[in-house]
């Protein structure tokens, strides 16, 4: 069975939330900008978003989750913004107070 | 009941799949922060094209309504808050960069075996066509899960087993009053402060 | 996704050519020649409302507005500057980020553009009959604001960014009323379907959904406001106040580029009207129901029905440049607010209005006023059709056409057994308001 011109399944979707996750945890790890960070949490959800969709999806598999997978997804796309806010405003706060957005400098709690 | 689907779910997904995929790539790689931001929008449009194409058209919407234009939006403001000359662009270090690709790869290798590893996922549904409208236009029926009704659930035979399908409304209460909490505390932390002492002696110190 | 292509064109063209059924190739002409006729309706559509845009405003300020290109009226006139945009050269600044600046035009033309995937333009002519479909043109309209904000950024000009910064609060700001003010009619259709939404408010104008209660007359005013705001129209156009901020975000643009704005804020102001056409005016159906009483908005004769869908589609372009016009109209007359104002009327006064509606709009549906008279209960000749709970979604019908419920149990609240799980899930699937359900789970789900 050649893998591009298969029927899509489950896998397939696995498999793209799977690089979303990655790249989103790397982005994380490696960004010195706060907000680059930011952007790998994001990342990171949607990656796990994509995979409860896909076992949520009657297209895909036969026992499918139903429901249940995309209402998960609607609480962690609603978190994550909720997330997002908090976690700007912190941003913002180490900005006004250390004049800086680099996750490095943050240093401040060191012993 | 869906002709032919198979076909153009195959391409679009396809289409849909490489193009969040590469963005998400470009946001890794790159360094400018507004292109960032830029490549991340364009990754999670798609991916709410891959979250329609998968029958969750209620999902994509709000994909593309909270995701992409409320908490981008809200990344932007925050990149264009804090944009100066030197934090546009911050290089990573090399080191960071080789323990990042090993641990990465090691992850996403893993991540993929497993995908492909349960024989259930990796075999496509046969009987298409058996996929009731029903299934497949769910906004109302989310809104009566939030509600605590499970509509889809209602055919189970055991009664024990309908008492725990009660849906999601005390979750969904308990985000809410999340929601207005966050909004509160971030509206608090964001509020404009004069400089403080201590940020002035760390730019006095640089 | 099966649903993205017109069957219509298919069938014919896999007839003539000799090919198999569903062939590919059919799909992507179809899906071709709808893309063409969209890009056309805003393409030709914002020629026009420039020339309009002109017209009114010279009328406005007691003047002719143009008078000389194309013989009468000037309406060539905006071909001509078109043309002219053709031949400017296409500047980027040297302290633009190229990539971010060549792509911020075309963001904001494609997220504006793709609101018209979801918008019917009468019954059934929809290039994407969605369940969710206001909702995704709320989405998609937002995403607009994205184009404004990388071109102020990556012009790397300070006018161009501080009418970027402008336009993101704005735009970040009015979407909460907006929203507000759009779940309404939502609420009382009980559906997102737009073609739903307007298959309901068929009948006599007593029936659009405008007035339908007090609290829909009031929310539609805010809705317009706060859909002009949303688009960047005077008096809420801070983003390129040309007495400040030199041409705000698209002061570094030229030529082609810079014509790809206007088609956006031409295309979304069409969008915004065409949405409250549909939410609060009936959309494709007139004030007095001709079709129907003809039979024709519902014939089984193919070309009547489309006859009546033509001049439905009239109808419904007619109500959207109306609203347009009104948008030029308060351009023209109204003196732009200040960054402080425009948060206020946001804050202060439309988001406590919409919500104060809302929850009229609920308490309304609850309490009903059984002497108010309103869509349903005018009688005889005025009303040839459903009462409003029986308009379904199409995929409803389909779904009952196929097997026939036990009864819907919308109409008949009272007395009756419990209803069958089956039934239960038809009910969850069929968009009844809320509170009968909750009634009927009661006795059902429980």
């Amino acid at each position: 069975m050649v893998p591009l011109v298969a029927q899509i399944t489950v896998s397939h979707y696995l498999v793209v939330g799977a690089v979303l996750f990655v790249t989103g945890a790397v982005c994380m790890a490696t960004k010195r900008n706060i907000l680059g960070v930011l952007m790998g949490v994001e990342l990171v959800l949607n990656g796990a978003n994509v995979n409860f969709i896909a076992f949520g999806s009657p297209f895909l598999r036969e026992h499918h989750l139903g429901l249940d997978g995309q209402l998960i997804a609607v609480f962690v796309i609603v978190l994550a913004a909720a997330e997002a806010a908090v976690a700007l405003a912190i941003a913002l706060n180490f900005y006004n107070n250390h004049t800086t957005i680099d996750v490095d400098r943050a240093e401040d709690l060191k012993g | 009941m869906i002709p032919s689907i198979t076909d153009w779910h195959s391409f679009f997904f396809y289409l849909f799949a490489t193009v969040t995929c590469v963005f998400a790539l470009a946001v890794l790689f790159a360094t400018n922060i507004v292109r960032m931001a830029f490549y991340l929008i364009i990754s999670l449009g798609a991916s709410a094209g891959l979250f329609i194409l998968a029958g969750a058209e209620f999902l994509g919407v709000m994909q593309l309504m909270i995701y992409v234009g409320g908490t981008l939006v809200l990344l932007v403001f925050g990149v264009m808050l804090t944009a100066q000359e030197r934090f546009i662009s911050m290089k990573t270090r090399g080191g960071e960069w080789v323990m990042a690709a090993i641990v990465g790869g090691a992850l996403l290798v893993l991540l993929v075996q497993t995908a492909f590893s349960i024989d259930d996922w990796t075999a496509p549904r046969a009987d298409l066509s058996a996929v009731s409208a029903i299934e497949t236009q769910t906004a109302t029926r989310l809104g009566l899960g939030l509600l605590g009704i499970r509509p889809d659930q209602a055919e189970e035979a055991d009664p024990v087993l309908r008492q725990g399908m009660s849906g999601y409304l005390l979750l969904f209460e308990i985000v809410s009053v999340h929601l207005l909490v966050v909004l509160i505390g971030a509206a608090y932390l964001a509020r404009s402060k004069r400089v403080t002492s201590l940020a002035r002696a760390a730019e006095m110190r640089r | 996704m099966g649903q993205f292509f017109n069957n219509y064109l298919i069938d014919p063209l896999a007839f003539w050519a000799d090919l198999p059924e569903n062939y590919w190739l059919g799909y992507v002409v179809a899906a071709l020649i709808q893309c063409v006729i969209l890009l056309n309706v805003v393409a030709v559509g914002a020629l026009f409302f420039i020339w309009l845009e002109r017209k009114v405003s010279g009328r406005i300020q007691d003047r002719l507005g143009p008078t000389r290109v194309g013989g009468r009226f000037g309406w060539l006139q905006t071909l001509a500057d078109g043309l002219k945009l053709l031949t400017k050269e296409d500047l980027t600044p040297e302290n633009a980020d190229p990539l971010l600046f060549r792509a911020a035009p075309y963001v904001s033309f494609a997220a504006s553009f793709a609101a018209y995937l979801a918008l019917p333009f009468s019954n059934g002519w929809v290039a994407w009959d969605v369940n969710v479909a206001v909702f995704f043109i709320l989405a998609v309209m937002g995403i607009e604001v994205f184009g404004v904000i990388l071109a102020g950024y990556s012009s790397g000009s300070k006018w161009s960014l501080f009418g970027a910064m402008r336009e993101a609060a704005q735009v970040v700001s009015y979407e909460v009323p907006l929203g507000l003010c759009v779940v309404i009619p939502v609420l009382i259709c009980g559906t997102m379907n737009l073609i739903t939404i307007g298959n309901m408010q068929a009948g006599l104008f007593t029936n659009w959904l405008l007035f339908h209660d007090p609290f829909t007359f009031c929310v539609f005013f805010v809705y317009f406001t706060c859909a002009t705001a949303s688009v960047n129209r005077a008096p809420f156009d801070l983003a390129e106040a040309e007495s400040e901020l030199v041409a705000g975000f698209h002061t570094e643009y030229s030529g082609l580029r810079w014509s790809f704005f206007f088609m956006a804020e031409y295309g979304s102001m069409f969008a915004v009207s065409g949405l409250a056409a549909i939410l609060f005016f009936g959309g494709w159906n007139g004030p007095i129901p001709i079709f129907h009483w003809l039979g024709w908005a519902n014939s089984e004769n193919w070309y009547l029905l489309q006859i009546a869908n033509l001049f439905g589609a009239l109808n419904f372009v007619f109500k959207a440049v109306l609203g347009v016009t009104l948008m030029m109209w308060a351009r023209w007359t109204l003196p732009r607010l200040r960054i402080d104002q425009v948060m206020t009327t946001c804050l202060k006064y439309c988001v406590p209005l919409a919500a104060i509606c809302f929850i009229g709009v609920v308490l309304w549906q609850l309490y009903y006023p059984w002497w108010f008279i309103n869509d349903i209960h005018l009688n005889g000749w005025a009303k040839p059709f459903a009462h409003r709970s029986e308009v379904r979604e199409p995929w409803v019908l389909q779904i009952e056409r196929e097997s026939p419920p036990v009864r819907t149990g919308v109409t008949n609240r009272s007395g009756e057994a419990a209803s069958s799980p089956r039934d239960q899930v038809r009910l969850g699937a069929l968009g009844v308001s809320s509170r009968l359900l909750v009634e009927r789970a009661e006795g059902g789900v429980r």
